[in-house]
């Protein structure tokens, strides 16, 4: 059993596309590594999953600067419960409070417009994927994504998501998902960098890139 | 040090009124353009140079100098070789061909201008008061990845409020050398290659299809100032010279100051 996280980013203006799926007992989660600036994109490594905490990962996408500056802002208030109670949030209780963060600025002269996907290894609760968008709608789901890669994906997450997905299923379903995008998304997304999250904690799996357009 | 070199003579005179209209000097004895002003006038005409949609008439208009222009950074096995145009426009008027575009944080720090000349040297040279304070507080030099981050933590405040500023934060520290390009939207990225500005994409061309790792310091440079000459060759907006600098284990060396035109007759002339 196994969540999996499809996270995908690319942006055009402020176009950002997000997949995210979950099932079973671990999260795959995937991002691509690139940073678009209007038409060129920054090439580097950029990392836009946040780790809140050993068994949460944050996928934050959106408007430049907003990401970075809200997930950290929630990555150093995890941090600081848990410096302060002695234990951490659990995944639950962690979405719950970025979305109440959220919605408080939502209001307000500034707030930040991102797209969220929140995934966590609860020991009692077992794995769980919240997907989160920028008008602080939370939602606990088996697979998710966001943005226009969602239109493309979200069918294929339908059609093949089983809820006891093994691990190495859970992969090829990813990779079928990055097919699609690489076959028929505008956008060239060279490389995606998939994580697992299971009771173990977050691990790194080895980077997906799709080869040639068919 | 950098700052005051903008705001001297030594680059066009900025500090026109910019609610007055185009006008020439035309006055007994003078020529219909005004180049013939007499001595100790200022150049006083000013340009209503149209800006962007929606803007207002008055002082509250932005004047976006820098937008056009072409600065790049990379880094290769020596260090980090800094590569920047020097023209200044406004609207279709080139206001100086003498501009200093790369701003000396400290002597291991460089920042590039690309954008609003106003916004990157103030927020460049608060960066470098932010730097020294650090370095008073710690005891130690701070990490370019910090710079970058007190920048554009202090840009994000500002962010929507009209802000222009792309920049490059290059510097050697104990991780090595050090490349991050920051902006006014809020964008803060590491990265090994950066272009900005009107000619970026030029420069990008050129750049990209002669970078290795393995480049010597001569070949680097060399490299940098093709490709600012590229842009520079495409882009209306950019020209002048071409400014070089290398970011070494030592800090920050100038290498060169080149017109473009030179360079355009050095690298042609073998094609004849």
């Amino acid at each position: 059993m196994g969540w999996i996280e499809i996270l995908d980013r690319a942006e055009v203006v402020t176009d950002k596309h997000h997949i995210r799926g979950s099932t079973g007992g671990g999260e795959i989660r995937r991002a691509p590594n690139l940073v678009p600036l209007r038409i060129t994109c920054l090439p580097n490594d950029q990392d836009k999953m946040f780790k809140l905490s050993d068994k949460i990962l944050l996928l934050c996408v959106g408007e430049a600067g907003d990401t970075v500056q809200f997930a950290e802002y929630i990555q150093k208030n995890i941090q600081l419960y848990k410096m302060r109670n002695g234990y951490e949030l659990s995944p639950k209780a962690a979405a719950n409070f970025t979305r109440k963060n959220l919605a408080d600025y939502l209001r307000s002269r500034t707030p930040y417009h991102v797209n969220l996907l929140l995934a966590g290894f609860d020991e009692t609760d077992g794995p769980g994927l919240y997907y989160m968008d920028h008008l602080s709608a939370l939602a606990k789901a088996p697979f998710a994504a966001h943005g226009y890669g969602a239109y493309l994906t979200l069918s294929i997450l339908d059609r093949y998501y089983r809820p006891d997905l093994t691990r190495d299923e859970a992969v090829d379903l990813l990779k079928k998902c990055i097919e699609e995008l690489n076959k028929r998304f505008i956008l060239n997304l060279p490389s995606f960098s998939v994580r697992l999250i299971d009771k173990e904690g977050i691990h790194d799996l080895e980077k997906l890139m799709p080869v040639g357009a068919k | 040090m950098a700052l005051s070199s903008v705001l001297q003579s030594e680059s066009a005179d900025f500090s026109f009124n910019i609610d007055r209209s185009f006008s020439f000097g035309c006055g007994f004895g003078q020529t219909d353009l005004g180049f013939g002003a007499a001595p100790g006038d200022r150049l006083n005409f000013a340009i209503k140079a149209s800006l962007g949609p929606d803007d207002k008439d008055g002082p509250e208009r932005k004047i976006e100098f820098l937008h056009g222009t072409t600065t790049l950074a990379f880094k290769f096995q020596h260090g980090v070789i800094v590569a920047v145009d020097s023209r200044a426009t406004a609207g279709a008027y080139i206001a100086s061909q003498t501009v200093k575009k790369v701003i000396e944080i400290n002597p291991y720090l460089l920042g590039t201008m690309a954008g609003g000349a106003a916004d990157c040297s103030f927020w460049e040279r608060l960066l470098a008061r932010q730097c020294r304070v650090y370095e008073l507080r710690n005891k130690e030099r701070i990490s370019v990845a910090a710079a970058s981050k007190l920048l554009a933590n202090m840009v994000y405040q500002y962010k929507g409020m009209g802000l222009s500023m792309g920049t490059m934060v290059c510097g050697w520290d104990k991780r090595g050398p050090g490349l991050y390009y920051v902006d006014s939207e809020g964008n803060r990225v590491c990265g090994d290659l950066f272009a900005v500005g009107s000619g970026s994409m030029y420069a990008y061309g050129v750049v990209d299809s002669g970078l290795r790792q393995d480049l010597s310091v001569e070949e680097a440079c060399e490299l940098g100032r093709r490709a600012i000459y590229q842009a520079t060759y495409r882009d209306a907006y950019s020209g002048g010279q071409v400014n070089l600098y290398h970011v070494h284990s030592e800090g920050w060396t100038r290498v060169s100051q080149e017109d473009v035109l030179k360079l355009h007759h050095q690298y042609q002339e073998p094609k004849k």
